[in-house]
């Protein structure tokens, strides 16, 4: 036997239950969403004065300009690095608060809480650590020699937002690892231990293979974070600089969007975007779809 | 092939709870050694420190000779049957039988030669290529026995495994086990709540209650003479009838009647223990009012009240005792197990 179905009289009462959801959901995704297909359709001038409607002339520039492949590029190297650095950490930080430790439970707070930290608050956190000349990290890089300066090196500013967004990121990720392990049976691991693998073996062909649905599933969510949730750390960082070093996609369709007042374009890249993420969404439902319950 | 030897096994947990107070234990090369006892009386603890999978707080473990106490669990050559059979849920039979051998560095022929051997001999040789998820109870079962037997180790170490399957195929795999135990003759250790278990696989059984062993001998030895109260009401099913009795010379009085018992002295009190089917409906005896009957096809048990204390009596199937029926008891002194009140432990007679 299911769990009892609740059924309503009339229609009224449960489209009143959904529609504050609906309404959310529509007015912060929907209706932005067609409009931003609607806008990717049309071209103004630099005025906004004239709107032309041009099909899809401005999906057309968008694939013949070389600088936004390199946003691109850009974007896949900034999200597989924020997605292996911050799943690499986590998953780290959580095999080692699953031991049965003094204060686990204090350990295991102190490392969610970075998770109510905005964006933002973490770019401006890291700006100041390595603001070269100033920041406590960046001095003690240029004390042992490194020239730390994201401002003018682009690797060095890649380096920083990596960091900025990753670390954001890592709260989310230990907690879904953490619970991943605890899922684990205990015997399972002391089998493996009888059966004569060690603690490094035991990790590779028991715990992280148990763990792949949770890291892949971390793997998209964090995919989707640092494609467009990042924005504030680049914006409050690097502006996207130094020339266009850091220049994400989500980044792009804000400069050529606000800056430039390519308005038509930006709308044209945002639904790319949103393609993109839709995308990955899909595999990530797929996946768990069909996923296998160990 | 080795003995196990436990010599004044403790544990105490970190908050400062003694699981295992003391508890000393020999079992002999390819013995079948089962611990039985209910739920936290350390059983589990024990056969765990055995495994290497929890610290000793005092005492010695020797296997083979050797003493193990800081020995890794791998190291020990033990292999552990586990209660919710604990295989690895994302490899296939084959390789779950084959783990602990790659991990030792086994050469891949004697591999494919050991684990084939091992399905042949558990029936698993059509479920190589599956996954656990994908088999029933009992082939798990089999799988996770087979994971013990391919290492060929000198201790083989089962935690409750058959409390997970249903009650035909536990009779089933029971019987399989203990078939297995025999053919290939490895020291066993085998820890269960369930007495009916204990009693049909034990060639040793031991008793434990509140970290401590109540009891050790061969299962008959133990239905026959418990060794304390808690043994006798423990073992058996129904268990042992106890009522409360006088000591007179020459016998017990239990409810204003003498029964003769050789050797006894008068004075003390003590209790009176007396299995089920060792009480006879008779012309004579002390008066019992059956309150309920439970029909149990080659048997019958009566309930009811007996020198105010609620016994049971099994009776043959063809007696005609009814409920509300009153019928008078004959107590066999020489059928009576005599108890210190004081202590719980077994009176030098009867």
């Amino acid at each position: 036997m299911g769990p009892e179905r609740v059924t309503f009289g009339g229609r009224l009462l449960p489209a009143a239950l959904i529609a504050p959801q609906l309404l959310i959901v529509g007015l912060f995704f929907y209706w932005p969403a067609v409009q931003a297909v609607w806008q990717s359709f049309q071209m103004q001038d630099a005025f906004g004065l004239s709107t032309e409607f041009v099909w899809f002339e401005n999906y057309r520039a968008l694939f013949t300009d070389p600088g936004y492949y390199q946003a691109l590029v850009t974007t896949l190297v900034f999200a597989a690095a924020v997605a292996g650095l911050s799943l690499g950490i986590a998953l780290l930080l959580a095999t080692m608060a699953d031991r049965e430790i003094r204060g686990a439970g204090i350990y295991r707070t102190l490392l969610i809480w970075p998770y109510a930290v905005a964006p933002a608050v973490a770019g401006v956190l890291f700006g100041f650590l390595f603001q070269p000349g100033l920041g406590l990290i960046a001095r003690g890089l240029t004390q042992i020699g490194i020239p730390w300066n994201p401002l003018l090196d682009g690797n060095h500013a890649m380096i920083l937002v990596v960091m900025a967004a990753a670390w954001k990121q890592i709260s989310y990720n230990f907690l879904f690892f953490l619970a991943g392990l605890q899922a684990i049976p205990r015997s399972v691991i002391e089998a493996a231990a009888i059966d004569g693998a060690g603690p490094a073996r035991r990790f590779w062909t028991i715990v992280f293979p148990l763990l792949s649905p949770t890291t892949f599933f971390l793997m998209v969510v964090n995919v989707v974070y640092a494609f467009c949730e990042t924005f504030g750390v680049i914006d409050v960082l690097t502006h996207g600089g130094p020339g266009r070093a850091t220049q994400t996609l989500v980044y792009k369709v804000y400069q050529d969007g606000r800056i430039g007042a390519d308005l038509g374009g930006s709308a044209a890249q945002s639904v790319v975007l949103m393609a993109i993420v839709i995308g990955l969404t899909a595999i990530q439902f797929r996946y768990v779809e069909k996923r296998v319950a160990y | 092939m080795a003995g196990l030897t436990l010599d004044t096994l403790r544990k105490t947990y970190s908050g400062g709870v003694d699981a295992v107070r003391g508890v000393s234990l020999d079992v002999p090369d390819g013995a079948f050694c089962v611990l039985v006892g209910p739920s936290g009386c350390g059983k589990s603890t024990v056969l765990r420190m055995i495994a290497g999978l929890e610290t000793v707080t005092a005492g010695a473990i020797t296997i083979g000779g050797r003493v193990v106490n800081d020995v890794e669990p791998a190291e020990r050559d033990i292999a552990m049957v586990f209660q919710n059979y604990a295989l690895y849920p994302h490899m296939r039979v084959y390789d779950n039988l084959a783990y602990g051998l790659r991990n030792r560095g086994t050469p891949k022929a004697e591999i494919e030669t050991r684990v084939t051997e091992a399905a042949r001999l558990l029936g698993l040789e059509a479920m190589l290529t599956r996954y656990p998820r994908q088999l029933s109870g009992g082939q798990r079962q089999r799988v996770a026995m087979g994971r013990a037997i391919v290492r060929k180790p000198q201790v083989f170490l089962f935690d409750e495994p058959l409390s997970n399957l249903d009650a035909k195929l536990r009779v089933q795999m029971r019987v399989e086990i203990r078939r297995l135990q025999r053919q290939l003759g490895v020291t066993t250790v085998y820890v269960t709540h369930d007495q009916v278990e204990a009693m049909t696989m034990a060639d040793r059984l031991v008793v434990m209650n509140g970290g401590e062993i109540e009891q050790v001998g061969t299962p008959i030895e133990i239905y026959r003479r418990p060794a304390t109260r808690y043994v006798a009401t423990f073992m058996g099913s129904p268990p042992m009838n106890i009522l409360g009795a006088e000591a007179v010379a020459g016998g017990v009085r239990i409810d204003g009647t003498v029964i003769p018992v050789a050797g006894m002295t008068a004075g003390t009190a003590v209790e009176a223990g007396i299995r089920p089917e060792d009480l006879r409906i008779a012309e004579d005896g002390l008066p019992f009012r059956i309150a309920f009957v439970e029909e149990l096809g080659a048997t019958r048990l009566l309930h009811g009240p007996l020198a105010g204390t609620d016994v049971a009596v099994q009776v043959p199937a063809g007696s005609t005792a009814q409920e509300g029926d009153t019928v008078r008891l004959a107590i066999d002194g020489t059928a009576l197990h005599l108890f210190d009140p004081a202590t719980g432990r077994r009176l030098a007679q009867g």
